[in-house]
Protein backbone atom coordinates (compact mmCIF):
# COMPACT_ATOMS: atom_id res chain seq x y z
CA UNK A 1 0.00 0.00 0.00
CA UNK A 2 1.34 3.56 -1.06
CA UNK A 3 1.29 6.76 1.21
CA UNK A 4 1.43 9.27 -1.78
CA UNK A 5 1.38 13.05 -0.87
CA UNK A 6 -0.71 15.01 -3.10
CA UNK A 7 1.03 18.90 -3.64
CA UNK A 8 -2.44 19.90 -3.10
CA UNK A 9 -4.48 17.74 -0.09
CA UNK A 10 -1.60 16.39 1.63
CA UNK A 11 -0.65 12.52 2.02
CA UNK A 12 -3.61 10.00 1.09
CA UNK A 13 -3.85 6.62 0.80
CA UNK A 14 -3.01 4.83 -2.86
CA UNK A 15 -6.42 3.98 -3.70
CA UNK A 16 -7.67 7.75 -4.14
CA UNK A 17 -4.79 7.89 -6.58
CA UNK A 18 -3.97 6.95 -10.56
CA UNK A 19 -0.56 6.19 -12.34
CA UNK A 20 -0.58 7.95 -15.31
CA UNK A 21 2.72 6.11 -16.20
CA UNK A 22 6.15 7.36 -16.97
CA UNK A 23 6.94 10.91 -16.55
CA UNK A 24 9.28 13.39 -18.55
CA UNK A 25 8.86 12.20 -21.76
CA UNK A 26 8.82 14.81 -24.80
CA UNK A 27 6.97 15.06 -27.57
CA UNK A 28 8.97 15.01 -31.24
CA UNK A 29 8.61 17.41 -33.91
CA UNK A 30 5.88 17.03 -35.92
CA UNK A 31 8.40 16.14 -38.80
CA UNK A 32 10.16 13.24 -36.43
CA UNK A 33 10.19 9.68 -38.37
CA UNK A 34 7.84 7.02 -37.67
CA UNK A 35 10.38 5.01 -35.54
CA UNK A 36 10.93 8.70 -33.18
CA UNK A 37 6.97 8.51 -32.56
CA UNK A 38 6.94 4.81 -32.12
CA UNK A 39 9.50 5.59 -29.10
CA UNK A 40 7.41 8.41 -28.18
CA UNK A 41 4.38 6.74 -28.20
CA UNK A 42 5.00 2.80 -26.72
CA UNK A 43 8.30 2.59 -25.89
CA UNK A 44 9.31 3.03 -22.01
CA UNK A 45 12.26 3.54 -19.75
CA UNK A 46 11.38 0.58 -17.24
CA UNK A 47 14.52 0.60 -14.63
CA UNK A 48 14.80 -2.11 -11.74
CA UNK A 49 15.16 0.42 -9.14
CA UNK A 50 14.43 4.64 -9.47
CA UNK A 51 11.09 5.36 -11.94
CA UNK A 52 9.74 9.10 -12.34
CA UNK A 53 6.17 8.93 -12.96
CA UNK A 54 2.69 10.93 -13.50
CA UNK A 55 0.25 10.36 -10.68
CA UNK A 56 -3.04 12.22 -10.58
CA UNK A 57 -5.13 12.61 -6.96
CA UNK A 58 -8.59 11.01 -8.96
CA UNK A 59 -10.70 10.64 -6.27
CA UNK A 60 -9.21 13.63 -4.32
CA UNK A 61 -8.92 17.73 -6.38
CA UNK A 62 -7.91 16.42 -9.60
CA UNK A 63 -4.17 17.69 -9.77
CA UNK A 64 -1.20 16.15 -11.78
CA UNK A 65 1.88 15.59 -10.15
CA UNK A 66 4.89 13.85 -10.14
CA UNK A 67 6.83 11.14 -8.26
CA UNK A 68 9.73 9.85 -8.15
CA UNK A 69 9.45 6.14 -6.55
CA UNK A 70 11.86 3.00 -6.36
CA UNK A 71 9.39 0.25 -8.17
CA UNK A 72 11.42 -2.87 -6.32
CA UNK A 73 10.78 -1.33 -2.56
CA UNK A 74 8.00 0.79 -3.55
CA UNK A 75 9.55 3.55 -1.73
CA UNK A 76 8.38 7.11 -2.08
CA UNK A 77 11.22 8.77 -3.15
CA UNK A 78 10.26 12.58 -4.24
CA UNK A 79 6.97 14.19 -4.97
CA UNK A 80 7.44 17.61 -7.25
CA UNK A 81 4.97 19.40 -9.10
CA UNK A 82 4.50 18.63 -13.22
CA UNK A 83 6.97 21.46 -14.23
CA UNK A 84 9.90 20.80 -11.80
CA UNK A 85 12.72 19.27 -13.75
CA UNK A 86 13.76 15.52 -12.59
CA UNK A 87 15.30 15.45 -8.92
CA UNK A 88 18.35 13.90 -8.44
CA UNK A 89 17.78 10.98 -6.41
CA UNK A 90 20.58 10.72 -4.16
CA UNK A 91 19.80 10.58 -0.14
CA UNK A 92 20.40 14.20 0.25
CA UNK A 93 17.74 14.89 -2.69
CA UNK A 94 15.43 12.48 -1.38
CA UNK A 95 15.48 14.11 1.92
CA UNK A 96 14.86 17.43 0.68
CA UNK A 97 12.40 16.20 -2.00
CA UNK A 98 10.45 14.47 0.71
CA UNK A 99 10.92 18.13 2.99
CA UNK A 100 9.75 19.99 -0.18
CA UNK A 101 6.43 17.59 -0.75
CA UNK A 102 5.86 18.07 3.27
CA UNK A 103 6.42 22.15 2.96
CA UNK A 104 3.54 21.71 -0.60
CA UNK A 105 1.23 20.03 1.69
CA UNK A 106 1.11 22.48 4.23
CA UNK B 1 -6.44 -22.21 -20.93
CA UNK B 2 -8.17 -20.89 -23.77
CA UNK B 3 -7.88 -19.00 -27.23
CA UNK B 4 -10.90 -16.53 -27.27
CA UNK B 5 -9.04 -14.32 -29.64
CA UNK B 6 -10.87 -11.67 -31.58
CA UNK B 7 -8.57 -10.70 -34.56
CA UNK B 8 -7.31 -13.69 -37.32
CA UNK B 9 -3.44 -13.42 -36.05
CA UNK B 10 -4.06 -13.91 -32.38
CA UNK B 11 -6.64 -16.84 -32.88
CA UNK B 12 -4.44 -18.70 -35.33
CA UNK B 13 -1.52 -18.68 -32.65
CA UNK B 14 -3.05 -18.85 -29.68
CA UNK B 15 -5.44 -21.99 -30.93
CA UNK B 16 -2.35 -23.63 -32.68
CA UNK B 17 -1.14 -23.31 -28.77
CA UNK B 18 -4.39 -24.80 -27.33
CA UNK B 19 -4.09 -28.00 -29.55
CA UNK B 20 -0.52 -28.41 -28.87
CA UNK B 21 -1.22 -28.45 -25.28
CA UNK B 22 -4.13 -31.26 -26.32
CA UNK B 23 -1.33 -33.40 -26.92
CA UNK B 24 1.54 -32.34 -24.27
CA UNK B 25 1.03 -34.87 -21.85
CA UNK B 26 1.54 -37.42 -24.41
CA UNK B 27 4.51 -35.99 -25.97
CA UNK B 28 5.93 -35.04 -22.61
CA UNK B 29 5.50 -38.30 -21.10
CA UNK B 30 4.56 -36.23 -18.17
CA UNK B 31 0.59 -35.82 -16.62
CA UNK B 32 0.03 -32.10 -17.13
CA UNK B 33 -3.49 -32.57 -15.60
CA UNK B 34 -5.11 -30.63 -18.63
CA UNK B 35 -8.58 -30.13 -18.05
CA UNK B 36 -11.07 -29.36 -20.55
CA UNK B 37 -13.29 -27.87 -18.63
CA UNK B 38 -14.78 -24.81 -20.66
CA UNK B 39 -14.13 -21.47 -19.82
CA UNK B 40 -17.35 -19.34 -19.19
CA UNK B 41 -17.38 -15.47 -19.80
CA UNK B 42 -19.73 -13.83 -18.31
CA UNK B 43 -21.90 -10.52 -19.42
CA UNK B 44 -23.49 -8.28 -17.17
CA UNK B 45 -25.12 -5.62 -19.34
CA UNK B 46 -26.70 -5.89 -22.77
CA UNK B 47 -23.35 -3.84 -23.76
CA UNK B 48 -21.62 -7.24 -22.16
CA UNK B 49 -23.95 -9.17 -24.42
CA UNK B 50 -23.46 -7.59 -27.93
CA UNK B 51 -19.84 -7.33 -27.38
CA UNK B 52 -19.75 -10.89 -26.61
CA UNK B 53 -22.47 -11.88 -29.79
CA UNK B 54 -19.38 -10.10 -31.79
CA UNK B 55 -16.24 -11.70 -29.88
CA UNK B 56 -17.80 -15.34 -29.88
CA UNK B 57 -18.83 -15.46 -33.99
CA UNK B 58 -15.06 -13.92 -34.28
CA UNK B 59 -13.80 -16.92 -33.06
CA UNK B 60 -16.28 -19.05 -34.49
CA UNK B 61 -14.89 -17.37 -38.18
CA UNK B 62 -11.24 -18.06 -37.00
CA UNK B 63 -12.65 -22.28 -36.43
CA UNK B 64 -12.32 -21.65 -33.07
CA UNK B 65 -15.18 -23.31 -30.64
CA UNK B 66 -17.54 -20.93 -28.74
CA UNK B 67 -21.32 -20.74 -27.70
CA UNK B 68 -23.54 -18.32 -26.56
CA UNK B 69 -25.21 -18.81 -23.20
CA UNK B 70 -28.50 -17.09 -21.77
CA UNK B 71 -28.53 -16.90 -17.97
CA UNK B 72 -30.74 -20.06 -16.89
CA UNK B 73 -28.02 -22.01 -19.16
CA UNK B 74 -25.20 -19.85 -17.32
CA UNK B 75 -27.12 -20.98 -13.71
CA UNK B 76 -27.24 -24.52 -14.83
CA UNK B 77 -23.35 -24.69 -15.39
CA UNK B 78 -22.48 -23.06 -12.55
CA UNK B 79 -25.07 -23.36 -9.84
CA UNK B 80 -23.04 -21.70 -7.17
CA UNK B 81 -23.23 -18.58 -8.84
CA UNK B 82 -25.44 -15.31 -8.07
CA UNK B 83 -27.63 -15.04 -10.84
CA UNK B 84 -30.19 -13.73 -9.58
CA UNK B 85 -31.91 -10.75 -11.32
CA UNK B 86 -31.13 -8.73 -7.70
CA UNK B 87 -27.64 -9.44 -7.66
CA UNK B 88 -25.01 -6.79 -7.62
CA UNK B 89 -23.86 -6.99 -11.03
CA UNK B 90 -26.49 -9.83 -12.54
CA UNK B 91 -25.65 -12.06 -14.72
CA UNK B 92 -27.56 -11.70 -18.20
CA UNK B 93 -25.83 -14.62 -20.04
CA UNK B 94 -22.32 -15.21 -21.46
CA UNK B 95 -20.61 -17.33 -24.10
CA UNK B 96 -18.09 -20.70 -23.27
CA UNK B 97 -15.37 -21.96 -24.99
CA UNK B 98 -15.59 -25.80 -23.89
CA UNK B 99 -12.03 -26.64 -25.33
CA UNK B 100 -10.81 -24.11 -22.37
CA UNK B 101 -10.08 -25.14 -18.81
CA UNK B 102 -7.19 -25.52 -16.82
CA UNK B 103 -3.16 -26.92 -16.48
CA UNK B 104 -1.15 -27.86 -13.99
CA UNK B 105 1.46 -25.04 -14.21
CA UNK B 106 4.04 -26.93 -12.13
CA UNK B 107 3.68 -30.37 -14.13
CA UNK B 108 4.09 -27.61 -16.99
CA UNK B 109 7.39 -26.85 -16.04
CA UNK B 110 8.05 -30.24 -14.57
CA UNK B 111 7.63 -31.97 -17.67
CA UNK B 112 9.20 -29.87 -19.96
CA UNK B 113 12.75 -29.69 -17.99
CA UNK B 114 12.48 -33.35 -18.21
CA UNK B 115 11.93 -33.51 -21.49
CA UNK B 116 14.36 -30.94 -22.43
CA UNK B 117 17.06 -32.32 -20.06
CA UNK B 118 16.64 -35.85 -21.87
CA UNK B 119 17.04 -33.56 -25.25
CA UNK B 120 20.74 -32.67 -23.96
CA UNK B 121 19.29 -28.90 -23.00
CA UNK B 122 21.45 -27.88 -19.98
CA UNK B 123 19.35 -25.95 -17.60
CA UNK B 124 21.05 -23.80 -15.22
CA UNK B 125 19.22 -22.93 -12.19
CA UNK B 126 20.52 -20.05 -9.84
CA UNK B 127 22.40 -18.16 -12.45
CA UNK B 128 21.27 -14.56 -13.14
CA UNK B 129 22.56 -12.57 -16.36
CA UNK B 130 24.83 -9.74 -15.24
CA UNK B 131 25.71 -8.42 -18.66
CA UNK B 132 26.95 -9.38 -22.44
CA UNK B 133 30.02 -8.50 -24.39
CA UNK B 134 28.97 -6.80 -27.69
CA UNK B 135 30.95 -6.32 -30.97
CA UNK B 136 30.38 -5.26 -34.39
CA UNK B 137 28.38 -8.88 -35.20
CA UNK B 138 26.21 -9.03 -32.04
CA UNK B 139 26.79 -10.28 -28.98
CA UNK B 140 28.25 -13.35 -28.77
CA UNK B 141 29.12 -14.03 -24.72
CA UNK B 142 26.61 -13.65 -21.98
CA UNK B 143 27.95 -13.15 -18.76
CA UNK B 144 26.80 -14.39 -16.09
CA UNK B 145 26.86 -15.25 -12.02
CA UNK B 146 28.34 -18.32 -12.73
CA UNK B 147 30.72 -17.62 -15.52
CA UNK B 148 30.45 -16.51 -18.89
CA UNK B 149 28.85 -18.72 -21.78
CA UNK B 150 29.89 -17.87 -25.53
CA UNK B 151 26.36 -18.11 -27.62
CA UNK B 152 25.93 -17.85 -31.37
CA UNK B 153 22.48 -16.92 -31.11
CA UNK B 154 20.88 -15.71 -27.92
CA UNK B 155 17.21 -15.66 -26.98
CA UNK B 156 15.22 -13.34 -24.09
CA UNK B 157 12.98 -15.01 -22.37
CA UNK B 158 12.41 -13.67 -19.30
CA UNK B 159 8.93 -12.34 -18.56
CA UNK B 160 8.82 -9.14 -16.43
CA UNK B 161 12.58 -8.56 -16.50
CA UNK B 162 13.04 -8.60 -20.25
CA UNK B 163 13.86 -4.77 -20.41
CA UNK B 164 16.70 -5.00 -17.80
CA UNK B 165 18.26 -7.13 -20.42
CA UNK B 166 17.53 -5.33 -23.17
CA UNK B 167 18.86 -2.21 -21.20
CA UNK B 168 22.22 -4.28 -20.55
CA UNK B 169 22.53 -5.15 -24.51
CA UNK B 170 21.35 -0.89 -25.02
CA UNK B 171 18.01 -1.53 -26.96
CA UNK B 172 14.46 0.25 -25.84
CA UNK B 173 11.35 -1.93 -25.40
CA UNK B 174 7.82 -1.06 -25.47
CA UNK B 175 7.27 -2.63 -21.95
CA UNK B 176 5.97 -1.80 -18.43
CA UNK B 177 6.63 -3.90 -15.85
CA UNK B 178 3.70 -5.02 -13.24
CA UNK B 179 2.74 -7.26 -10.35
CA UNK B 180 0.08 -9.54 -11.06
CA UNK B 181 -1.72 -11.27 -8.02
CA UNK B 182 -3.45 -14.62 -7.68
CA UNK B 183 -4.98 -16.51 -4.69
CA UNK B 184 -5.46 -19.95 -3.75
CA UNK B 185 -7.85 -20.52 -1.00
CA UNK B 186 -8.33 -24.07 1.15
CA UNK B 187 -9.77 -26.40 -0.10
CA UNK B 188 -13.76 -26.96 -0.52
CA UNK B 189 -15.95 -30.23 -1.84
CA UNK B 190 -16.45 -29.71 -5.40
CA UNK B 191 -18.12 -26.51 -5.85
CA UNK B 192 -17.26 -25.28 -9.50
CA UNK B 193 -16.43 -27.10 -12.81
CA UNK B 194 -15.78 -24.68 -15.27
CA UNK B 195 -13.10 -21.79 -15.25
CA UNK B 196 -15.26 -18.48 -14.79
CA UNK B 197 -14.36 -14.77 -16.22
CA UNK B 198 -15.66 -12.03 -15.27
CA UNK B 199 -14.57 -8.26 -17.24
CA UNK B 200 -17.27 -6.09 -15.28
CA UNK B 201 -15.95 -8.10 -11.59
CA UNK B 202 -12.71 -8.17 -12.18
CA UNK B 203 -12.24 -11.72 -11.30
CA UNK B 204 -11.83 -15.51 -12.53
CA UNK B 205 -11.90 -18.27 -10.70
CA UNK B 206 -11.46 -22.06 -10.83
CA UNK B 207 -11.25 -24.92 -8.59
CA UNK B 208 -8.38 -27.14 -8.43
CA UNK B 209 -8.13 -30.94 -8.15
CA UNK B 210 -6.89 -30.65 -4.73
CA UNK B 211 -10.41 -28.75 -4.15
CA UNK B 212 -8.61 -25.06 -3.66
CA UNK B 213 -10.05 -22.20 -5.75
CA UNK B 214 -7.51 -20.52 -7.81
CA UNK B 215 -8.60 -17.02 -7.79
CA UNK B 216 -7.03 -14.47 -10.25
CA UNK B 217 -7.65 -10.25 -10.90
CA UNK B 218 -6.25 -7.23 -12.88
CA UNK B 219 -3.05 -5.94 -12.56
CA UNK B 220 -1.78 -3.75 -9.54
CA UNK B 221 -1.98 -0.43 -11.88
CA UNK B 222 1.87 0.83 -11.27
CA UNK B 223 4.96 -0.08 -12.33
CA UNK B 224 6.64 -2.47 -9.80
CA UNK B 225 9.28 -5.22 -9.43
CA UNK B 226 8.53 -5.99 -6.00
CA UNK B 227 7.44 -9.64 -5.90
CA UNK B 228 4.30 -8.84 -3.59
CA UNK B 229 1.17 -7.20 -4.75
CA UNK B 230 -0.79 -4.19 -2.81
CA UNK B 231 -3.67 -4.66 -0.55
CA UNK B 232 -6.10 -2.79 -2.70
CA UNK B 233 -5.84 -5.21 -5.75
CA UNK B 234 -6.42 -8.10 -3.44
CA UNK B 235 -9.93 -6.26 -1.94
CA UNK B 236 -10.90 -5.48 -5.23
CA UNK B 237 -10.13 -9.11 -6.81
CA UNK B 238 -12.31 -10.42 -3.72
CA UNK B 239 -14.58 -7.98 -4.08
CA UNK B 240 -15.55 -9.11 -7.71
CA UNK B 241 -14.97 -12.93 -6.49
CA UNK B 242 -18.14 -12.16 -3.36
CA UNK B 243 -20.18 -10.34 -5.85
CA UNK B 244 -20.24 -13.75 -8.08
CA UNK B 245 -20.65 -15.64 -5.21
CA UNK B 246 -21.96 -14.49 -2.06
CA UNK B 247 -21.80 -18.17 -0.66
CA UNK B 248 -17.81 -17.58 -0.82
CA UNK B 249 -17.94 -15.20 1.74
CA UNK B 250 -16.36 -17.26 4.46
CA UNK B 251 -13.68 -18.82 2.69
CA UNK B 252 -10.50 -18.00 3.99
CA UNK B 253 -7.32 -17.65 1.46
CA UNK B 254 -4.50 -20.03 1.40
CA UNK B 255 -1.98 -18.32 -0.52
CA UNK B 256 -1.74 -15.01 -2.08
CA UNK B 257 1.58 -13.77 -4.18
CA UNK B 258 2.41 -11.62 -6.93
CA UNK B 259 4.43 -12.67 -10.19
CA UNK B 260 6.37 -9.48 -12.36
CA UNK B 261 4.46 -9.59 -15.96
CA UNK B 262 5.87 -7.22 -19.04
CA UNK B 263 2.84 -5.63 -20.76
CA UNK B 264 2.34 -3.92 -24.08
CA UNK B 265 0.24 -1.36 -25.18
CA UNK B 266 -1.46 -3.73 -27.71
CA UNK B 267 -1.50 -6.85 -25.20
CA UNK B 268 0.19 -8.65 -27.88
CA UNK B 269 3.63 -10.06 -26.85
CA UNK B 270 6.47 -9.29 -29.02
CA UNK B 271 8.07 -12.39 -30.93
CA UNK B 272 11.00 -12.12 -33.19
CA UNK B 273 13.86 -10.59 -34.07
CA UNK B 274 15.51 -7.77 -31.51
CA UNK B 275 17.39 -4.60 -33.19
CA UNK B 276 21.10 -6.39 -32.19
CA UNK B 277 21.24 -9.06 -35.24
CA UNK B 278 21.82 -12.34 -33.39
CA UNK B 279 19.34 -11.29 -30.01
CA UNK B 280 15.63 -12.41 -30.21
CA UNK B 281 12.81 -11.49 -28.36
CA UNK B 282 10.20 -13.57 -26.78
CA UNK B 283 8.48 -11.17 -24.64
CA UNK B 284 5.33 -8.96 -23.60
CA UNK B 285 2.95 -11.74 -22.74
CA UNK B 286 1.80 -10.17 -20.10
CA UNK B 287 -0.58 -11.68 -18.00
CA UNK B 288 -0.98 -14.41 -20.30
CA UNK B 289 1.76 -16.28 -21.54
CA UNK B 290 1.05 -19.45 -19.92
CA UNK B 291 -1.74 -20.33 -22.16
CA UNK B 292 1.15 -19.55 -24.86
CA UNK B 293 3.95 -21.45 -23.59
CA UNK B 294 3.83 -24.21 -26.55
CA UNK B 295 3.58 -22.37 -29.62
CA UNK B 296 5.48 -19.61 -27.90
CA UNK B 297 8.46 -22.26 -27.79
CA UNK B 298 7.65 -23.86 -31.14
CA UNK B 299 7.21 -20.55 -33.12
CA UNK B 300 10.84 -18.93 -30.75
CA UNK B 301 12.62 -22.16 -31.98
CA UNK B 302 11.75 -21.53 -35.19
CA UNK B 303 12.93 -17.82 -35.09
CA UNK B 304 16.21 -18.03 -33.56
CA UNK B 305 16.83 -21.32 -35.81
CA UNK B 306 16.17 -19.98 -39.11
CA UNK B 307 16.84 -16.38 -38.54
CA UNK B 308 13.10 -15.44 -39.48
CA UNK B 309 9.80 -14.86 -38.14
CA UNK B 310 7.42 -18.35 -37.68
CA UNK B 311 4.45 -17.70 -40.05
CA UNK B 312 2.51 -17.68 -36.96
CA UNK B 313 4.22 -15.06 -35.05
CA UNK B 314 4.88 -13.00 -38.28
CA UNK B 315 2.66 -10.43 -37.35
CA UNK B 316 4.42 -9.93 -33.82
CA UNK B 317 7.27 -7.97 -34.24
CA UNK B 318 9.39 -5.61 -32.66
CA UNK B 319 8.75 -3.26 -35.79
CA UNK B 320 4.83 -3.31 -35.56
CA UNK B 321 4.74 -0.20 -33.19
CA UNK B 322 6.73 2.19 -35.72
CA UNK B 323 4.53 0.83 -38.39
CA UNK B 324 1.12 0.82 -36.59
CA UNK B 325 0.31 -2.56 -37.11
CA UNK B 326 -0.70 -3.09 -34.09
CA UNK B 327 -2.88 -6.09 -32.76
CA UNK B 328 -4.79 -4.56 -29.75
CA UNK B 329 -6.90 -7.26 -28.58
CA UNK B 330 -7.56 -4.86 -24.98
CA UNK B 331 -9.34 -1.85 -27.27
CA UNK B 332 -10.89 -4.70 -29.67
CA UNK B 333 -12.58 -6.99 -27.16
CA UNK B 334 -11.67 -5.85 -23.48
CA UNK B 335 -9.00 -9.24 -23.60
CA UNK B 336 -6.78 -7.65 -21.26
CA UNK B 337 -4.12 -10.66 -22.85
Amino acid sequence: MLLLTCPHCGPRDETEFSCGGESHIARPSLEATDDAWADYVFFRTNPMGVTFERWRHAYGCGCWFNVARDVVNHRILATYAMTDPKPATSETAISNGLQQSAELAR
Amino acid sequence: MRSNYLFPESARFYEHSLRLYERLGRELDFNIMFSQRGMLTLAHSRHDLESQRRWANAMRLNGVDSELLDTDEVAELVPALDCSPSARLPVMGGFIQKRGGTVRHDAVAWGYARAADALGVDIIQNCEVTGFELSSGGAHTVKTTRGTIGADRIGLATAGHTTTLADMLGFRLPMTSYALQAFVSEPLKPVLDTVVLSPACGVYVSQSDKGELVVGGGLDLYASYAQRGNLPTVEQTLRGLLTLFPSFSRLRMLRQWAGIVDVVADSTPVLGRSPIPNVFLNCGWGTGGFKAIPAGGWCFAHTIAKNEAHPLTAAFGLDRFARGALIDEAAASGIAH
